[in-house]
């Protein structure tokens, strides 16, 4: 329903994408990774009409999204990541205009908007002005204005972002409905969890190139059986050298030192061999942790740095020797 | 891709085109853009408070001191201050496309299967009626501090409508702004710097004939003078403007068509075209 192939998009000097390739199957969601400033949104902007691509093409419900940008509107649903509402209008009229733009008569944009303020729980507020609305309220409203048609394909650019975890739930909800109606679906997210939990298949974005794709697990298969994370009392010179025998690959050390990081295989007795190495090398361990691995850990052994530039310890961590 | 099918009902009503669906976004773009008037105090007062307290001021306060031959200011002014009122509140066409552009209003537009155009089209209509609320407001205010049209009712309509047209056209040129500026502030600085002198070097509150030698010139050949002159003339109002031997003085109404008529045959298509040009970047 959704192929994208090769796209490229500078903006000046910076290359937005370069050379985007993927597709996603019809009924299927496609889970698009990556932080800020990877290519995401530029991508999204392009399968939306919104955008040119420099080069390359991209056909949407089998439109090609320049020559045939006006069948590809017809056949698309749109939430941007700026949840766009209008804030002067009252949620129901936000609906009948966008009902009206897309060529349904008043009546029939009327009756959609009430059916559509029904399912998302907006129908008290429907006649309030929006610009009095919750984030959540937004957010459904706008996801609401992009299935008024009733669209074969939805983008999704970050739904989430900036929800609290009821309305993300919520949101999560609604998207697995839609998919279950047979709605195909491009959803772009920062948060990992999200792509784990609603995306058939995942392409992880990284400075505008297509740096993995696949299915969750199968993401987290090519990193490995389960991760080992150690903290430290203090950092230790000796403490990478003392779990090299013990682990997969590389260990990634955060930078105050403290927070060491590697792949390995769960073995019985696996915590008590990696803290005698430890204590053997005269190392004190604060904490000691063995788990399946995360899209975060796919992500950074990926990328080298973490899923999102502003958020915790993971933007930390830096390889140590090299990405293997 | 063309075998597979979905469960979702098929899209309803979607196939449209031509001239009538065209008009069909353009009323749904003025609905919207007059609640937006409506609901933004500010943009609303432009239009309302403004006219009042600009004629009250100019007349009660310029007045004494700005001698009209053969009548009184408030005969002169009421044009003027209609035009000025017009002038400076153009600059709403241009603070309220780039705001719809900045919220991401247009880019939700964009992404439907609508006539994008209707965006700018719905926009100058819009503001187009709240002009002729604006002048309303003027004409309402002079009548009651007892300004008096003296001509037949045709001419005075042909008054309001020159008046109208030249708001409708300068509209466009704002919208050209507001599409390349860089924000609904910078919109409104580079407006007022625009359209206040505009306004003001012109013979809409004051006779030109008082200015240095060189803004005379300016003045009469400024378009607001010319509608200005137009609608005082149409008016049957003081027009010390027709004694001025500048072309556009002698024959003001043709001078005024020809201006507007100028300026939208330059800024309609250009409006559009960095209007398409920004929304598909």
């Amino acid at each position: 329903m959704i192929e994208a192939d090769s796209l490229t998009k500078s903006f000046g000097a910076t290359k937005a994408l370069a050379g985007v390739s993927f597709s996603v199957p019809a009924g299927s969601i496609l889970g698009m990774l990556g932080p800020n400033g990877a290519g995401k949104t530029t991508a999204v902007r392009i399968l939306t009409t919104l955008a040119i691509p420099d080069d390359g093409q991209a056909k949407v419900a089998g439109h090609d999204v320049v020559a045939e940008a006006a069948a590809v509107r017809r056949s698309i649903g749109v939430t941007a990541q700026d949840a766009t509402i209008d804030e002067a209008l009252t949620g129901r009229q936000n609906l009948v205009m966008v009902g009206e733009l897309s060529g349904l008569k008043r009546k029939a944009a009327k009756s959609r908007a009430a059916e559509l303020l029904t399912r998302f729980d907006l129908l008290e507020a429907a006649d309030r002005v929006t610009k009095g609305y919750s984030g959540g309220m937004r957010r459904r409203l706008d996801l609401a204005a992009s299935l008024v048609t009733r669209p074969s394909v939805l983008f999704l650019d970050e739904p989430t972002t900036g929800l609290d975890p009821t309305s993300r739930l919520l949101m999560w909800q609604v998207i697995r409905g839609l998919v279950s109606e047979g709605t195909t679906i491009l959803l772009t997210t920062q948060y990992l969890e999200e792509a784990d939990e609603l995306a058939d298949r995942i392409v992880v974005i990284d400075h505008g190139t297509v740096i993995a794709e696949g299915t969750a697990a199968e993401l987290k298969r090519q990193i490995g059986g389960a991760r080992l994370s150690v903290t430290l009392a203090e950092p230790h010179p000796r403490a990478v050298a003392a779990l090299t025998g013990l682990v997969d690959g590389d260990v990634q050390v955060s930078q105050d030192g403290r927070r060491l990081q590697a792949a390995v295989r769960s073995t019985s007795g696996l915590g008590t061999t990696v803290v005698r190495a430890l204590d053997a090398n005269g190392v004190v361990v604060d904490d000691v942790e063995v788990r399946p691995p995360s899209l975060d850990d796919v992500f950074f052994s990926l990328t080298g740095h973490g899923a999102l530039d502003l958020e915790g310890e993971t933007c930390d961590l830096q390889v140590l020797e090299g990405v293997s | 891709m063309l075998t597979t099918t979905t469960l979702a009902p098929p899209s309803p009503a979607l196939t449209r085109s031509g001239a009538l669906a065209r008009l069909h976004d353009v009323v749904v773009l003025v609905r919207r853009n007059l609640i937006h008037i409506a609901r933004e105090p500010l943009q609303l007062s432009d239009v309302t408070v403004q006219p009042v307290l600009f004629t009250l001021l100019f007349v009660y306060v310029f007045g004494s001191g700005v001698p009209i031959h053969d009548g009184s200011y408030k005969d002169f002014a009421i044009a003027g201050l209609m035009l000025l009122n017009l002038t400076t509140s153009a600059m709403g066409t241009a603070v309220g496309l780039i705001s719809d552009i900045t919220t991401g209003a247009i880019d939700r537009f964009c992404t439907l299967p609508m006539w994008r155009s209707a965006v700018l089209v719905g926009r100058s209509l819009a503001d187009l009626l709240s002009s002729a609320l604006c002048i309303a407001i003027v004409a309402v205010t002079g009548l009651a501090i007892g300004w008096r049209p003296d001509a037949s009712a045709g001419s005075i309509l042909a008054g309001f409508a020159i008046a109208l047209l030249f708001s409708y056209a300068l509209s466009w040129a704002c919208a050209a702004l507001g599409v390349v500026s860089k924000g609904p502030e910078s919109a409104q600085g580079v407006g007022l710097i625009i359209l206040f002198p505009l306004a003001i070097v012109s013979n809409a509150m004051v006779p030109t004939a008082g200015m240095p030698g060189w803004l005379q010139v300016i003045a009469n050949w400024n378009p607001v003078s010319s509608v200005t002159a137009a609608v005082r003339h149409l008016f049957g109002n003081p027009n010390p403007s027709a004694t001025i031997s500048a072309w556009p003085m002698q024959h003001p109404v043709l001078a005024a068509v020809a201006w507007s008529a100028l300026i939208l045959a330059v800024f309609a298509p250009l409006a559009a075209h960095l209007f398409r040009q920004k929304t598909t970047g």
